[in-house]
């Protein structure tokens, strides 16, 4: 045996052989530069939010008459703003609603939608047509028209905005399982279950599903970034996050009034909206490529 | 165990009720048996309705739209009435299905070994572990390489035959008494197919199960068949011991695919074909439905639907010419 570095070709066949699907997407997906800086701006962002109270010295809420809407300087790298906060600190705490709101809305999205979709495309009939005609019938509606209409009706709070933004996104969610259900059910290894004497419920779940997760997942990516445009939206209309707790739509609305006289009140929160949201779908898109089947 | 056969299907019809109101008759009046430990092949070309049965029997055809009407007995069951959750104790256990097609048969998901694995604690129950070992012994009884390597392997990685034999192994993977097996070779190239067929050989000899192997071709039911079914247009037309069938065909339409087999023996020209085609099952003829493309037709054919009549205690025949010898001579 020589002691050389490189891999014999019966190693490389052994990894190759041994490779689960999830593993090589997660090798495809990290070659994909773009997908990459995303995951690494989300994973900054989850830092920040996390570890808020490590990283910046200001108390997001805390007002300051003697420091209001000023510039950004040394003691305050983001500037204040019109009550004298601490804008970086508003950004970095904000980063909570809005990371918070983009995963729990998809949440309860994918907890309504992909048990819906799972039942109407692999029932079929009755229950099919019923779920469908719901779902058509709410998808004829704008998604952010929808979420406004049901943020005001279950009243302002980010736990509303959550449930509100969450409602709007499941038809997606239960169109897109709905098809992919139908198009699995009919492979022939769902059959081949069947013949295996699996009872209906664990062909679903265990047969079925596992095959349509790529699809859910890289839709679930692509909705959190709407749903975090969706919360800074209910925010900056007064139906998300209530004062003075931070939140980049709520400091985009306070930072309307003073545009031209204290621009960085926009500047920041805007920018931290636009990086996460490109963020999402740069990691959406990359994962689309690295999942699709047919690019193997 | 009692005497008799294994499985005993009587009278078994199938329809489908389409969209549109159209009521297609795929299989019609179908009786057959298979003893324990014999192979039944079932034969015919394609839309005969060979499948249609076989999936009758495991229960696997839509309930919206099939009418399935007969009696299917298994082992002191009727599985066509049964409830649903007998049945799916029965299938994978003592029923059991190779398809058609390996290449979509497995789930991409799964390793091959979660896939065996699965029926067996669906089945045996037992430990996970004990179930992997016995997983690794069925690969290795259908001869794949290394199995305790290949058993954690995705079905991408396995060749079209590797997948059969996976298929076939979990087939097994419960001793099942009855295996149905249809057209297992078909999406194999020719050597792939031997193979396969040895292998089926070999196992039904180790194991005694009863198989029903449902094919085109003849030459896989010369080789490893012991009784024979000929299908056509949703009917049983002849049944017969297979060397019987072979050299003693008593319907013009088993005549006719014999005849058109090719053979290195014989110096021909061209090979014999049967004029015309199936009729169509939506509206089928009202006597013999072999009798447009039969060269033996008279009047009478066409009037009813002739019987399956035993010409002996073991060869039938739904011909009323029956026997042809005296025809063509």
């Amino acid at each position: 045996m020589t002691d050389t570095a490189f891999p014999t070709s019966a190693s490389l066949a052994a990894a190759e052989t041994l490779e689960s699907p999830a593993r090589r997407a997660w090798r495809r997906l990290i070659r994909r530069k773009g997908a990459v800086l995303g995951l690494a701006v989300i994973a900054l962002f989850i830092l920040l939010a996390v570890f808020a109270p490590l990283i910046v010295p200001y108390d997001p809420i805390a007002t300051s008459w003697s420091l209001v809407r000023k510039a950004p300087s040394a003691q305050h790298w983001f500037g204040t703003d019109e009550l004298g906060r601490d804008v970086l600190a508003r950004v970095v705490y904000g980063a909570r609603a809005s990371l918070l709101a983009g995963v729990i809305s998809v949440g309860i999205a994918l907890a309504i939608g992909v048990p819906l979709g799972l039942v109407a495309g692999y029932r079929g009939g009755f229950i099919d047509a019923l779920i469908s005609r719901i779902t058509d019938a709410m998808l004829a509606c704008p998604f952010l028209i929808l979420a406004i209409a049901l943020a005001a009706f279950l009243g302002p709070s980010l736990g509303n905005a959550m449930i509100a933004i969450g409602v709007s996104a499941t038809p997606i969610f239960i169109r897109l399982t709905r098809g992919q259900v139908m198009s699995v059910k009919v492979e022939d290894y769902v059959e081949a279950a069947r013949a295996m004497g699996n009872p209906r419920w664990r062909i679903a779940l265990v047969h079925i599903l596992p095959n349509i997760l790529p699809a859910l997942l890289v839709q679930a990516t692509l909705s959190i970034a709407a749903a975090i445009i969706a919360e800074a939206a209910l925010s900056f209309l007064g139906l998300g996050q209530q004062p003075p707790a931070p939140s980049w739509g709520s400091m985009l609305n306070a930072a309307q009034r003073f545009l031209t006289s204290a621009p960085w009140m926009a500047i920041w929160p805007g920018l931290a909206i636009f990086l996460v949201v490109l963020s999402f779908n740069l990691v959406g898109d990359g994962l689309r490529d690295a999942l699709d089947p047919k690019a193997r | 165990m009692t005497a008799g056969p294994l499985i005993e299907i009587e009278g078994l019809r199938v329809s489908f009720h389409g969209d549109d109101g159209r009521i297609t008759h795929a299989v019609d009046s179908v009786d057959l048996s298979v003893a324990n430990g014999a192979t039944l092949g079932l034969v015919g070309e394609s839309g005969c309705g060979k499948s249609v049965t076989s999936l009758a029997i495991m229960g696997l055809l839509p309930k919206q739209s099939a009418a399935v009407s007969g009696a299917i007995r298994f082992d002191g069951f009727d599985l066509l009435d049964v409830p649903d959750a007998t049945l799916r104790d029965l299938r994978g256990n003592r029923l059991a299905m190779i398809f058609q097609e390996p290449m979509t048969s497995l789930n991409p998901s799964f390793t091959i070994g979660d896939q065996i694995t699965e029926t067996i604690l669906r089945h045996r129950g037992g430990s996970r572990r004990a179930a992997r070992e016995r997983t690794i012994e069925l690969l290795r009884r259908v001869h794949i390489p290394s199995p305790e390597k290949r058993i954690d392997e995705f079905p991408h990685k396995l060749s079209g035959g590797m997948r059969q034999r996976v298929m076939i192994a979990m087939a097994l993977a419960c001793d099942p008494q009855l295996l149905i097996a249809d057209e297992p070779t078909t999406a194999l190239d020719v050597t792939l197919q031997a193979q396969i067929l040895d292998l089926m050989r070999e196992l039904k000899a180790a194991s005694g199960a009863a198989i029903i192997l449902i094919t085109h071709d003849l030459g896989v039911v010369a080789e490893v068949c012991d009784e024979v079914a000929v299908m056509y247009a949703g009917e049983i037309v002849e049944r017969a011991p297979v060397d019987e069938l072979f050299a003693n065909p008593q319907h013009p339409y088993t005549v006719g695919l014999l005849g058109s087999i090719p053979r290195l023996d014989r110096r021909t020209s061209h090979l014999a074909t049967i004029e015309g085609m199936v009729p169509n099952m939506a509206n089928p003829p009202a006597g013999c439905r072999f009798a447009a493309r039969c060269p033996f037709v008279e009047a009478a054919c066409t009037r009813s639907s002739p019987p399956l009549a035993m010409l002996s205690p073991t060869h039938a025949s739904r011909c009323i010419r029956a026997p042809l010898e005296r025809l063509v001579s």
